[in-house]
């Protein structure tokens, strides 16, 4: 059987936090570059651009591009062949988290309860999504989450009866209720179907999208279509200044869901929609 | 770019008067820094009587929690951080001589009368903008709170820190008129 340490575990892991906080993608830099040709907003236009240069700055001086550095979300796609060596998965996990805010110099942004609200010290527990895949590999995202953006998420258990047209009303509500505090122009990760919590991390796995691809289903990409032109006729805008670019994408992506319901989450990310991703190769023992 | 109006601080209520929703500035001079956290132990200071660890009169809050410093910089990455969570507090320090805030996002009706009442001005500056807006502090110092790390308050030193005027001590809105310029629906 193939194996991996965990050592190379939190090395990978470190090396994404740091970058997914300091390098823009270059994905949402061509949004950003595109959003300039459409927006018809002076101001709109004015905040892309000091976007860009904020991109820059980080990726050239090697800080992060925001000061809310996130809650590190890690998506874990563990091939079923794979052995893990020498420690718990999961510590190797928060081991490069820890050390990845720490050598980054990424501010700590969690707290040990809700309730409490002591600050942890070193960014840990990280949000971790397990799935088992076929193969020898593991694939891992980092997705670094602001909570100006993540307070702006929500979930409503639709009635089928309200159909698809109930659904994109409620997606575009949530986006016209959050205004600029989410720091447009937004990502929507939209999950609909499954059950409560496949339906929120739907939304937030759609985020992890390379920006703009569209769903692979042609029906939901033309609903991704048209949901992206009716959040854009809000007005918002960048920053909620007013204009045209109030998100770059929508990402939906759905799932079979039970006879009586039908769940919406939506997931609004940052313009930074921060996320870096390694693929790890399992040795011969 | 429209023109862009310089504001030195302390800020003052006639300067207050002149802004005009909208409005580019760039402001210069000591701000001072205040989180959720902050705000919350400045309410309860007041609320036992004691003084605010600065003298709140005419001065401006900049809502933000910075990155820790790398070697040689001032202070890390250093953007606003969302402006509502200080709604139920801003008021208060409104009553208490506060003319400005800076951050981002939308604000509540009771801060936006409190503004109207006594005279302030809410700034909006670019929300993820972080590295961009560091380059504008020139000194920063924790001046309470320690304790708090990154929402500890400090006093900073700024040049040219970009802004806008997002709701003035009228209560015209920026994020009102400029949605509803735009808006297709």
């Amino acid at each position: 059987m193939k194996q991996i340490h965990v050592s190379e575990i939190s090395d990978a892991v470190e090396k994404l936090c740091i970058e997914a906080n300091y390098d823009l993608g270059a994905d949402i830099m061509t949004g950003f570059k595109k959003a300039l040709q459409t927006e018809s907003s002076p101001l709109g236009r004015e905040v892309l651009e000091r976007l860009i240069e904020n991109a820059a700055i980080a990726h050239e001086e090697r800080v992060p591009m925001c000061q809310d550095t996130g809650m590190a979300v890690v998506f874990a796609e563990v091939g079923q062949d794979v052995h893990v060596v020498g420690g718990s998965l999961t510590e190797a996990l928060n081991e490069g988290v820890r050390r990845g805010y720490e050598k980054g110099f990424l501010r700590k942004s969690v707290v040990n309860d809700p309730f409490e609200r002591v600050n942890t010290g070193d960014n840990t527990p990280a949000i971790i999504h397990y799935d088992i895949v076929p193969g020898d590999k593991i694939h891992i995202t980092v997705a670094p989450k602001g909570f100006g953006s993540e307070n702006m998420g929500a979930l409503k258990m639709c009635k089928p009866s309200e159909g698809l047209e109930g659904a994109m009303n409620f997606v575009v509500e949530t986006v016209d209720k959050a205004g600029g505090n989410p720091c447009p122009p937004i990502v929507v990760g939209v999950g609909v179907g499954g059950t409560m919590e496949k339906a929120t991390f739907l939304a937030k796995k759609a985020l992890t999208r390379t920006l703009g691809q569209p769903n692979p289903e042609e029906r939901l990409a033309k609903i991704e279509q048209e949901l992206l032109e009716r959040i854009n006729k809000l007005g918002i805008g960048p920053q909620g200044f007013g204009g045209n670019t109030t998100a770059l994408a929508v990402h939906l992506e759905v799932y079979p869901t039970h006879i009586a319901g039908m769940p919406v989450a939506v997931n609004i990310n940052c313009h930074a929609t921060r996320h870096q991703e390694v693929t790890l190769e399992g040795r011969n023992e | 770019m429209a023109d862009v109006i310089r504001i030195e601080t302390p800020f003052t209520h006639e300067m207050v008067r002149t802004l005009k929703a909208g409005d580019n500035v760039l402001i210069s001079g000591v701000i001072y820094t205040g989180r959720d956290a902050a705000h919350k132990k400045m309410i309860e200071a007041l609320a036992r009587g004691e003084e605010l660890p600065f003298d709140i009169r005419e001065q401006i809050i900049y809502f933000v929690g910075p990155t820790p410093p790398k070697p040689g910089q001032v202070i890390g990455s250093a953007g606003p951080t969302t402006s509502g969570r200080m709604d139920a507090y801003s008021p208060t320090l409104i009553g208490k001589g506060l003319t400005g805030m800076i951050g981002k996002g939308l604000r509540s009706a009771e801060v936006i009368s409190a503004m109207k009442e006594h005279g302030a001005v809410y700034f909006g500056a670019i929300g993820g903008a972080g590295a961009l807006m560091a380059k504008r502090i020139v000194s920063a110092e924790v001046i309470a709170y320690p304790e708090l790390g990154p929402e500890a308050v400090r006093r900073l030193e700024v040049k040219d820190f970009p802004a806008m005027v997002i709701i003035d001590s009228q209560g015209n809105n920026l994020y009102e008129t400029g949605k509803a310029q735009y808006r297709q629906s």
